[in-house]
């Protein structure tokens, strides 16, 4: 079974996926070479960006099965609209209406259950894509991408999660920001969350909701503070009080700032960020293997 | 009225610091927070709450031990690997990959499965120093985000109407998904918080492209845009042939982490500063449009 390391953060923009592609760049050169990235921030892939070589080997459809109701075999006796848990079934017996609106819908399969008329039946809809990119070192990037107007992201991690290469001995999920059901699935597999955050009140506050969750789902984790010195020390005093070990700091760099904005995080990575991520990989290797 | 929602598609560019500053600034308005599962602006608004309301989350399924026969039929009709067996040999629920959908509960032959609902959301009505807020906590890994920022938009609308507000403003979640498409629908205009970056743009135009679907007018602001010039012009380039209006340009400036760290907006903790001014001139661009 290959090691899972998530990368997560309640607050958007601390420094997720930076963190995630230099680990996958990093791990390569000093733990592992089977590895591969996944991008889970299915809404904002953003990882790609910063392979601007990575030639793109795969592409799927992710589907959902959406039901169709067959209105000549329908009695529009409503058993469907009682088991759908989501709305997403609309029966108006008087003038013999009966729709399923894509968008609410879960697919679960409920409302087939509850046909006793074979009225049911499911076709495909497209709500995103799955690619696969070689990135020169490693197993390369995976990425999902939610189609523009879904609100099935959920369901396009659980697709992505399943199209991994075999072989890895480590692979990375990139999460997306918040703490609800999409982080939740990133997360849920995971055999270590690291929590990227920022020292700032917003930063804390978001953090503090992350750990929360992490808690309830018993997961094991890690801090690192990105953008260290930017702001106050608060979250330092919060990480010892609740005993959360500390990987690793990065501090805010303004140059390398510059070069994150053009997506250029992987050319001339300055020196002492090298010393920063080798530390961070000292003591995963020494947690995790 | 008018709601005016602020988004990003990308985290952590300046949504919330963005919104608080407005507060500051518009009069006669209702303040609406629907980033639910990382809400910030309260950190800054410091509000009073007046009312609290629990909010239905998602279903808690279990299952009855003395009752299940261990016969696997809500194992086969599941379809979100969320039911398994566990070393005893017991049928379980995995509340993580547990969608809700209740069709367990409904094909188990012996009702051994039941389910009640998360009663872990909040959301509330408070007073800040600027005028009412709406806002909400989420439980950890709650699912239904969507439907809690109907909930917290239909509250504040409801205010305002009963206050004849002028405005709503309305801090946003990021990425594209469910709760950002439940803050869309409806409302008046959209200032879309970008940044520098090429994710930041990469984001704002994934968000642009669901906003247009909606038929709904953006305005947007570039944040720290001096963080990489070239990329500015890039958005700016960007937005032009789209026909956006840039209504200000914000230079990265430590004040802004001060005033965050102080719990006030950065229009109160430097009222005469070039950042308080662009955010004014933002302001004035966009209310009377």
């Amino acid at each position: 079974m290959p090691l899972k390391i998530a990368i997560a953060s309640g607050k958007g923009g601390t420094g997720k996926t930076t963190i995630a592609v230099n680990l996958y760049y990093f791990i390569h050169e000093l733990w592992s070479k089977n590895i591969q990235l996944i991008d889970c921030d299915v809404e904002e892939p953003d990882d790609a960006i910063f392979f601007p070589g990575a030639v793109k080997e795969t592409e799927k459809n992710v589907l959902q099965l959406i039901p169709a109701i067959d209105n000549d075999k329908c009695t529009f006796c409503r058993q469907c609209v009682e088991y759908c848990e989501f709305n997403a079934i609309v029966i108006i017996p008087p003038v013999k209406f009966a729709e399923v609106d894509g968008s609410l819908c879960h697919s679960c399969g409920a409302c087939l259950v509850a046909c006793q008329y074979n009225a049911i039946t499911e076709e495909p809809a497209s709500i995103g894509k799955i690619s696969w990119y070689l990135t020169g070192s490693g197993n390369g990037l995976m990425e999902g991408r939610l189609k523009i107007g879904s609100t099935m992201q959920t369901m396009v991690i659980r697709k992505l999660k399943k199209e991994l290469a075999n072989g890895n001995e480590i692979i990375i999920f990139d999460a997306p920001p918040g703490t609800s059901c999409p982080v939740v699935n990133t997360v849920a597999d995971a055999d270590y969350i690291i929590l990227v955050t920022e020292p700032t009140p917003f930063g804390l506050y978001d953090l503090k909701l992350t750990v929360e969750m992490l808690k309830t789902m018993d997961k094991p984790h890690g801090v690192i503070v990105n953008k260290a010195g930017l702001g106050n020390k608060e979250i330092y005093q919060y990480l010892r009080k609740e005993n959360i070990e500390l990987l690793g700091e990065i501090p805010y760099n303004k140059e390398y700032a510059v070069k994150y904005a053009a997506g250029e995080l992987l050319n001339n990575i300055p020196e002492e960020y090298k010393d920063y991520y080798s530390e961070i990989i000292g003591k995963l290797k020494h947690k995790l293997s | 009225m008018d709601e005016i929602t602020i988004l990003s598609g990308k985290g952590g560019t300046g949504k919330t610091t963005l919104a608080a500053a407005l507060t500051s600034i518009a009069e006669n308005a209702v303040f609406c927070d629907s980033d639910v599962d990382a809400a910030d602006l309260h950190l800054i608004l410091q509000p009073e709450i007046k009312e609290e309301y629990t909010y239905d989350g998602g279903w808690v399924v279990s299952v009855n031990k003395e009752k299940c026969t261990g016969c696997g039929i809500c194992l086969d009709y599941c379809r979100f690997d969320a039911v398994q067996y566990n070393e005893n040999g017991e049928i379980e629920i995995n509340p993580f990959q547990c969608e809700g959908c209740r069709l367990c509960e409904r094909v188990c032959p012996v009702q051994a499965i039941t389910s009640i609902r998360n009663r872990n959301n909040h959301w509330y009505v408070s007073d800040t120093r600027f005028g009412p807020l709406v806002h909400a906590k989420m439980g950890p890994g709650e699912e239904n985000s969507g439907k809690l920022v109907t909930q917290v938009r239909k509250k504040a609308a409801e205010i305002a109407l009963n206050m004849n507000a002028r405005f709503i403003i309305t801090d946003g979640p990021p990425g594209i998904g469910c709760p950002v498409i439940a803050s869309l629908t409806g409302t008046g205009k959209v200032l879309l918080v970008t940044e520098s970056t090429m994710s930041g743009l990469h984001d704002a135009q994934r968000l642009v492209d669901l906003v247009h679907m909606f038929n709904i007018k953006v305005y947007a602001v570039i944040n720290k845009y001096d963080i990489n010039c070239e990329v500015t012009r890039v958005i700016e380039k960007y937005l032009h042939e789209n026909n956006i209006p840039v209504a200000g340009k914000i230079p990265f400036h430590a004040d802004i982490v001060k005033a965050m760290i102080n719990k006030k907006t950065i229009v109160e903790y430097k009222p005469e500063s070039e950042v308080t001014g662009i955010i004014r001139d933002v302001w004035g661009k966009i209310k009377h449009n």
